[in-house]
């Protein structure tokens, strides 16, 4: 295999991953439209919200039945999975055909953030039942991997000097895995409030009713958002060494530093918030989107507007 | 600033009390209140964005005062609050060390607490452990002292902190939750004490050397040097380098075409005056270490040697003249100053390693390479300024009180005869240069260490989870013994059922359950 046939088949494995999302996205409607539909009478509507989160095999077994939409969750899920493969080969192939890590610009940096949004996904939905949530990290997962594959595509082979040390695979992994935490958490926020507005109000019909109650999931967006927090304070620590070995100094509010400051700041500022009366819940909630917002500020805002010496869009 | 999981809620806002000590107390209590801290937190946020989207002093004081000229009516007001320079500014100080010191005032009283749970054994176990989130319970015939026995040597063998009283044990385990968040918030406070040291003892110098020339640490031979408050200019480390060969390559492909692949400076370096020298490579993300202070190659550009005779034929100037890049592809802009010609006279130029002209760009470079090189050049005449006593930058000339005396465009051994005979610029040929920052931060060892402390103390905190275990056992009416293991979580997330299920395993539980 030559190297441009490399190229190829990593373009084609990244455009099928696409198409299996898509596909994945309308299974996932389905399997909620279906959910929302049967919540008509008030005693279903706890049996469809309030299904615990650690069930047993059994209980799985004998909901199957129970549950509508459950099969398209299912192929969803299948076809989740079977996307987040395909992208792992895309990415991959371009780190075989570059002969380095494949995130050296943001065409590779956008598949590999999208990789990790869908693995922080999928792991998580080994523990529980997170279906309800595929919806929202499935649409994300296109918008990325379309603004990558249109707008940010290079062609681009190697990397400015700078780039190459074993500090890009360090630093930019802990990155990337963030970002896909980041991603699903603020999803998960997005939710919360929603799921909460309704609760207040008592109408809980709809979709929304198959969402899992508001504590769950401000719960579970603590989780990952406590996962992610010290990767991303390892992200900055690795950056600062990298800074020092590769600019002569490990910290120099740089804007890309700068913004990943504010981004640590913003999610301690959740975790804090998040154990302190008055700041639970909503204004959590509010934060934790914030800092996905700081986030996005300061991947796309501070590559494209901004002259950092992170500035390696490749555009 | 730490969390109040463990603390119950803190009181009402009362109005603050008049006197002095009472509103001092008030003051001190709202400060260390994890309300003000979470507020601090974020305006520390907010605080940060206007250095991210301002030029800054530091990183770029030319952007900065064209900024400022192109703004006349914000810029010197914005220049005043100190938004070009944030990272320095009273008031991001302010916000930073407010917070730290909220910390300190919140870390300190949970220390005392902790060092105090520490030492004392876990509380009594609560009467009704069936109200417990988590619970189980059944009868055995075994006796109840017997049950309490094994359960304590269960916990203790599991390294729990148990305690015994009449008709239960009482289990407690995750203290290291709270020495982490503790751990983490001091290192935090190390970390920015590093940082502050570093600044006092650093310093750090940019110097640009051309191919075939020398360095020699001592301050008048840098370009910048900026040093912190307690650092003696005069103690220098005193080593010396000769930048013998710098090798640099770019891309050639169409895809990112012009991006460098590599940059290495080839240095004959003398670690101290008089010692023998050695042969040494700097490469980026490769920097020199010497004496306490990094080397780091940081830029680099052409240096095109000009051969300048003036109008009695004397050479006033044969050496390569240092051009600044102003774009990727290197087109580079430079000045030679011959005050000492006659008359005397100023040079602009305009180097471009892969020359093209058009109608919208004029002349630009291509290519980074050399590949076909031009240099467009301005001679003026008249008083360069030099003896005003405002400094000047040698990459800029001051053309106010001068006289142009014509422009041309010159290849690799071509003479320009300048106009009005005021002499010739012969250009000989090519060298490069490189930059080079020199640095010494004492701080930055430290800075890691409290970094990596800080992260470990942050996962300890997070990862931990401090929880409690009960056990009651008593004899019931009929004679056999009824035992509740419960449980309960002191942090938000813990998931309790496995560390009770584990204590009813090993009072057989399971087995005597029906």
């Amino acid at each position: 295999m030559t190297s441009g046939s490399l190229a190829e088949w990593s373009n084609l494995a990244v455009y099928s991953s696409m198409l299996v999302l898509v596909a994945a996205l309308i299974a996932f409607a389905v399997s909620l439209a279906a959910r929302g539909q049967r919540v008509i009478s008030p005693s279903l509507v706890s049996v469809g919200a309030g299904l615990p989160a650690t069930d047993s095999g059994t209980t799985v077994a004998a909901r199957e039945e129970l549950t509508p939409g459950h099969r398209a969750g299912n192929i969803a899920m299948a076809l989740t999975w079977l996307a987040t493969g395909l992208l792992l080969v895309g990415l991959v192939l371009r780190g075989l055909w570059a002969s380095r890590a494949p995130w050296g610009n943001m065409y590779e940096f956008s598949l590999a953030w999208t990789f990790g949004i869908l693995a922080v996904f999928l792991i998580a939905s080994l523990r529980r039942d997170i279906r309800w949530l595929g919806l929202p990290v499935i649409f994300l997962s296109i918008l990325s991997l379309g603004l990558a594959v249109t707008v940010l595509y290079t062609e681009a082979a190697q990397l400015v000097p700078a780039l190459r040390s074993w500090w890009l695979i360090i630093h930019v992994a802990a990155a990337v895995i963030c970002g896909g935490a980041f991603t699903v958490a603020a999803a998960i926020s997005a939710l919360y409030l929603w799921r909460d507005r309704a609760e207040r109000k008592g109408r809980v019909t709809g979709i929304v009713a198959s969402l899992p109650d508001a504590a769950r999931l401000d719960t579970l967006a603590y989780r990952i958002l406590a996962f992610a927090f010290p990767l991303w304070t390892f992200a900055v620590i690795s950056g600062a060494i990298w800074a020092e070995y590769a600019w002569g100094r490990y910290w120099g509010w740089d804007p890309k530093e700068t913004w990943a400051f504010i981004t640590w700041v913003i999610y301690a500022g959740y975790l804090h918030a998040r154990s302190t009366a008055g700041w639970r819940g909503r204004r959590a909630a509010y934060i934790s989107l914030l800092g996905f917002v700081s986030f996005l500020i300061n991947y796309f805002g501070v590559n494209i507007f901004v002259n950092s010496l992170h500035s390696y869009a490749g555009l | 600033m730490t969390t109040t999981t463990d603390l119950p809620p803190a009181e009402p806002a009362a109005p603050p009390p008049l006197d002095a000590v009472g509103f001092a107390r008030w003051c001190w209590r709202q400060l260390t209140s994890m309300r003000i801290a979470l507020i601090l937190l974020f305006l520390l946020a907010i605080a940060a964005i206007p250095g991210s989207v301002l030029p800054q002093r530091g990183l770029d004081p030319i952007r900065v005062n064209d900024w400022i000229e192109g703004n006349p009516t914000w810029g010197p007001v914005l220049d005043r609050l100190g938004f070009f320079d944030v990272y320095a500014a009273p008031w991001f100080a302010a916000v930073y060390l407010l917070l730290f010191v909220s910390v300190i005032g919140c870390v300190l009283p949970r220390t005392r607490l902790h060092w105090r749970a520490l030492r004392s054994a876990p509380p009594d176990a609560p009467r009704r452990l069936d109200r417990m989130p988590e619970h189980r319970s059944w009868h055995t015939s075994a006796a109840s002292t017997d049950v309490l026995d094994s359960a304590y040597a269960d916990l203790s063998a599991r390294r729990w902190r148990v305690a015994r009283g009449d008709g239960w044990v009482s289990a407690e385990k995750g203290y290291w939750r709270e020495t982490g968040n503790l751990l983490f918030h001091a290192a935090l406070i190390a970390l920015l004490i590093a940082v502050g040291y570093g600044a006092l003892l650093g310093w750090r110098g940019n110097v640009i050397v051309r191919e075939g020339s020398g360095f020699s640490d001592t301050l008048t031979q840098y370009d910048a040097w900026g040093g912190g408050r307690l650092v003696d200019p005069a103690a220098l480390p005193p080593f010396a380098f000769i930048l013998d060969d710098f090798r640099v390559e770019f891309e050639r492909d169409e895809a990112q075409r012009g991006a460098p692949l590599l940059f290495e400076a080839d240095l004959t370096l003398w670690p101290t005056p008089g010692s023998p020298s050695e042969d040494v490579v700097v490469r980026v993300n490769e920097p020199l270490s010497i004496d306490g202070a990094k080397v780091f190659l940081v830029g680099h550009g052409y240096a095109p040697e000009l051969r300048l005779t003036d109008a009695l034929g004397r050479i006033v100037h044969d050496e390569g003249v240092v051009f600044l890049p102003q774009d990727g592809n290197l087109t580079s802009t430079g000045v030679l100053k011959a005050p000492d010609a006659t008359p005397s006279l100023g040079i602009e130029g305009l180097f471009l390693p892969t020359a093209a002209v058009d109608d919208v760009r004029g002349p630009h470079s291509t290519f980074p390479e050399a590949d076909d090189p031009a240099v467009f050049l301005s001679a003026w005449a008249g008083d360069l300024g030099l003896d005003s006593g405002v400094p000047q930058s040698i990459y800029r000339l001051d053309t106010e009180g001068m006289t142009q005396l014509g422009i041309e465009a010159l290849r690799p051994g071509e003479t320009w005869a300048i106009p009005e005979g005021n002499g010739t610029v012969e250009f000989v040929g090519l060298t490069r240069w490189a930059s080079f920052q020199i640095a010494h931060d004492p701080g930055k060892e430290p800075a890691l260490v409290a970094s990596i402390v800080a992260l470990a103390g942050l996962m300890m905190s997070l990862f931990i989870q401090r929880r409690r275990v009960w056990v009651r056992a008593s004899a019931d009416a009929q004679g056999s013994t009824v035992v509740t293991v419960a449980g309960l979580a002191r942090s938000d997330e813990a998931d309790l059922a496995p560390d009770v299920d584990a204590v009813v395993d090993a009072l057989d539980g399971r087995r005597d359950r029906p």
